[in-house]
């Protein structure tokens, strides 16, 4: 594959995600909103293959699509009754919001493109990152990997003791 | 015209910067608790973006691990937040947290 097939490939794939994530803030339903998530998702995955972290696109569609989208589908469904017309999704302080979002984007493009050249180091990563995350994690990023797996224990517990169903009532009650 | 065909630093920082803007709108102005949650996810999807960016033109693995950490941090996020969510939604009968004022039942 040549240079402009790479680009335009890369193209599409950031339209989609760019053009889908402002379906998601701007969109009046929940639904469509999370559905729309379901595409950005996908590009941003779509754009770390291009960054070639082809292992952090697996997990990003494994965890975001798989885990997290299905769990605010979940609390969608919940919280919205599905057959009123009314989803809530009300707006407040659309002015002011929409100003400092205009305002964010034009002030971080501005630095982006005028602060000079960024200094690419003389080793780019390139191929498969796979191994060379299984030797990081096993190595430097042991410990980071341990206290992960204990905050995700310790999530798990919380969330399933907060959501429970079975909550016992107060006496006063 | 080389600067739109050769895929360089600049075009994903544009990208994560959009991300996060639009992140950022959506909790800035929404009033459901659950399109929140969802621009909080798009303003870590844009912090990974920069992450993997960063890291693959400067040729080291901190980004490339960072994000896979931000990925678990997301995953726990989402769901004690639902569930935090959906507490709310049993006391107070709504989502809209513009609504839910007080700590007490």
């Amino acid at each position: 594959m040549n240079e402009l097939t790479i680009a335009i490939i890369f193209y599409i794939f950031a339209a989609v995600t760019v053009l889908s994530a402002a379906f998601v803030v701007f969109s009046k339903n929940v639904i469509y909103s999370a559905f729309s998530l379901l595409f950005t998702f996908f590009g941003v995955a779509a754009l770390y293959v291009f960054l070639s972290a082809d292992f952090i696109a697996v997990t990003q569609i494994v965890v975001y699509v798989g885990g997290i989208l299905v769990l605010l589908l979940f609390g969608v469904m919940f919280t919205n009754t599905i057959m009123s017309t009314e989803l809530k999704g009300d707006v407040i302080h659309a002015v002011p919001g929409t100003i400092l979002t205009v305002l964010l984007i034009a002030g971080m493009l501005y630095a982006f493109y005028t602060t000079g050249d960024w200094m690419p180091g003389h080793i780019q990563l390139s191929g498969s990152v796979v191994e060379r995350i299984g030797i990081e994690t096993m190595s430097r990023y042991m410990l980071p990997f341990e206290m992960a797996s204990i905050l995700l224990l310790v999530a798990l517990i919380g969330a399933a003791f907060l959501a429970r169903f079975d909550k016992v009532h107060k006496k006063e009650h | 015209m080389e600067m739109f065909t050769a895929i360089g630093l600049n075009h994903f920082l544009t990208i994560s910067a959009m991300l996060f803007a639009f992140g950022m709108y959506a909790v800035m102005t929404r009033k459901n608790a659950i399109v929140i949650l969802m621009g909080v996810e798009l303003i870590l999807n844009a912090a990974n973006i920069n992450f993997l960016a960063f890291s693959k033109y400067n040729g080291g693995m901190e980004g490339v691990m960072i994000s896979l950490f931000v990925i678990v941090l997301a995953a726990a996020e989402a769901a004690v937040a639902l569930a935090i969510v959906i507490n709310i939604f049993k006391t107070f009968k709504t989502v809209d947290v513009s609504s839910v004022d007080t700590m007490k039942e």
